[in-house]
């Protein structure tokens, strides 16, 4: 079970994925009255960006992104076989942090501004994880996923549905979509050129973008948990707010950072901890 | 055609530099992102990354300054790679030709793929100047 486990993360979810990311940039240019790409772009992207020749600011560029993309699929495989979530969001910093010194070790001030920005928008969405993370220990008195997926819960959602409010917002920061794309922006390129991306090129680049598929499993993966007792409907919750976030980032232009961080912190933090507050009283 | 030429063709991205133009052309090209021409449905971007890019669109008369950034700019962009020039005046100096500062025409300084004429070049005649390049790419 476990082998099936792991291969289905390895093979399979960057796949969906690289569809999920196809379709929002297909639903994006329909929003925009445009034809859009093909859902397939992506993967030529990928497939042409391993190709480019290679040019490399230094080493420690290599490095960094592979870090961060074995971090990635980590953490995604530490979700498969119900591991421990508080593990599992370590791992997932550490390969952000390892992307972000990437960023910092070349001089461009674009990369450098953004690798800047890029722990503003991890200060922003790390304590809405972790209040997640404390969340489903309240409700089930375990940090394991399997506990939570073998116990016989109630649907997480039910007493705990800021949280859905709260993962929508992670998905938004962690993906660069607008209002949030302070560090980089996921489709057009801004002020800071492509921000921390800027430097990383060929098939570091597509290492990162693979990494970014890898992600937004492992993010939607997260709000699937909230539906622990069924995860066909958990898996559609999180399609819907995969939509809510593309939706969110055609109708939103990008706020300073200032602002994400203090939405973050008493929008987003206020609610988790008033669900948190409730779920206390309630018992 | 193999799969990764296959790729090449689908995902052109495209880096613009405007060598001196009048800014006829490069409208042009910008016009090209709007939902009337929508050039990403050939998967095409418009990065402004020389690192990222894999056409060189360069508009205007090129003179000895920007000389200076164009060939930088080409040399930062990864292999393969292929350069359009858009427009009289980046073909051979249109008319500024006669001018004492102007270059005639860019392939002096970067080699060009494909010349695509016009006082401005047509959107139209754009796009198809960047297929003929992905053409030349993967025939190369
Ligand atoms: S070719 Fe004509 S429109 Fe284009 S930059 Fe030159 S003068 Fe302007």
């Amino acid at each position: 079970m476990e082998i099936i486990n792991i291969f289905f993360v390895v093979v399979i979810a960057p796949v969906i994925g690289g569809l999920l990311f196809g379709l929002d940039r297909k639903l994006t240019a329909r929003l925009q009255k445009r034809m859009g790409p093909p859902i397939l772009q992506p993967f030529y992207d990928l497939i042409k960006l391993f190709g480019k020749g290679r040019i490399a600011a230094n080493q420690f560029q290599l490095i960094s992104v592979s870090v961060y993309i074995a971090c990635t699929i980590l953490s995604l495989i530490l979700l498969a076989t119900g591991q421990d979530l508080l593990v599992l969001l370590f791992v997932l910093a550490l390969g952000h942090i390892m992307l972000i010194l990437g960023g910092f070790s070349v001089r461009s001030p674009y990369s450098q501004i953004g690798s800047q920005r890029e722990i503003l928008q991890l200060m922003a969405y790390e304590p809405l994880l972790v209040f997640m993370v404390i969340g489903t220990y309240l409700k089930t008195g375990s940090f394991l996923v399997s506990n939570l997926m073998t116990g016989s819960y109630k649907p997480l959602l039910i007493s705990l549905p800021a949280f859905l409010l709260t993962q929508i917002i992670v998905m938004a920061i962690k993906l660069h979509k607008s209002p949030f794309d302070i560090s980089a922006s996921h489709h057009a390129h801004q002020e800071l050129v492509k921000g921390i991306y800027t430097e990383f090129s060929g098939a570091q680049l597509a290492l990162i973008e693979m990494a970014h598929w890898y992600e937004l499993i492992l993010l939607m993966g997260f709000i699937a948990l909230l539906w622990q007792t069924n995860l066909i409907i958990g898996g559609l919750i999180a399609f819907a707010c995969f939509l809510a976030v593309i939706l969110l980032d055609n109708i939103s232009a990008r706020l300073t950072w200032k602002w994400m961080i203090r939405f973050a912190w008493t929008f987003g933090v206020g609610i988790s901890v008033a669900n948190l507050t409730a779920i206390y009283i309630l018992r | 055609m193999n799969i990764l030429q296959k790729s090449r063709a689908k995902s052109p991205w495209i880096l613009h530099y405007d060598a001196g133009a009048c800014n006829g052309c490069d409208i042009e090209i910008l016009a090209c992102l709007t939902p009337v021409y929508d050039i990403e449905r050939f998967g095409m971007v418009n990065v402004g990354n020389p690192k990222h890019a894999d056409v060189l669109l360069v508009t205007g008369t090129c003179n000895k300054r920007s000389a200076r950034v164009l060939k930088n700019l080409y040399d930062q962009m990864p292999d393969p790679k292929v350069v359009v020039a858009v427009g009289a005046c980046a073909l051979s100096g249109g008319i500024f030709h006669e001018c004492y500062n102007v270059l005639q025409g860019v392939d002096g300084t970067v080699p060009v793929d494909v010349y695509v004429p016009g006082c401005a070049a047509r959107p139209e005649a754009i796009m198809e100047g960047v297929m003929m390049a992905l053409e030349k790419m993967n025939q190369r």
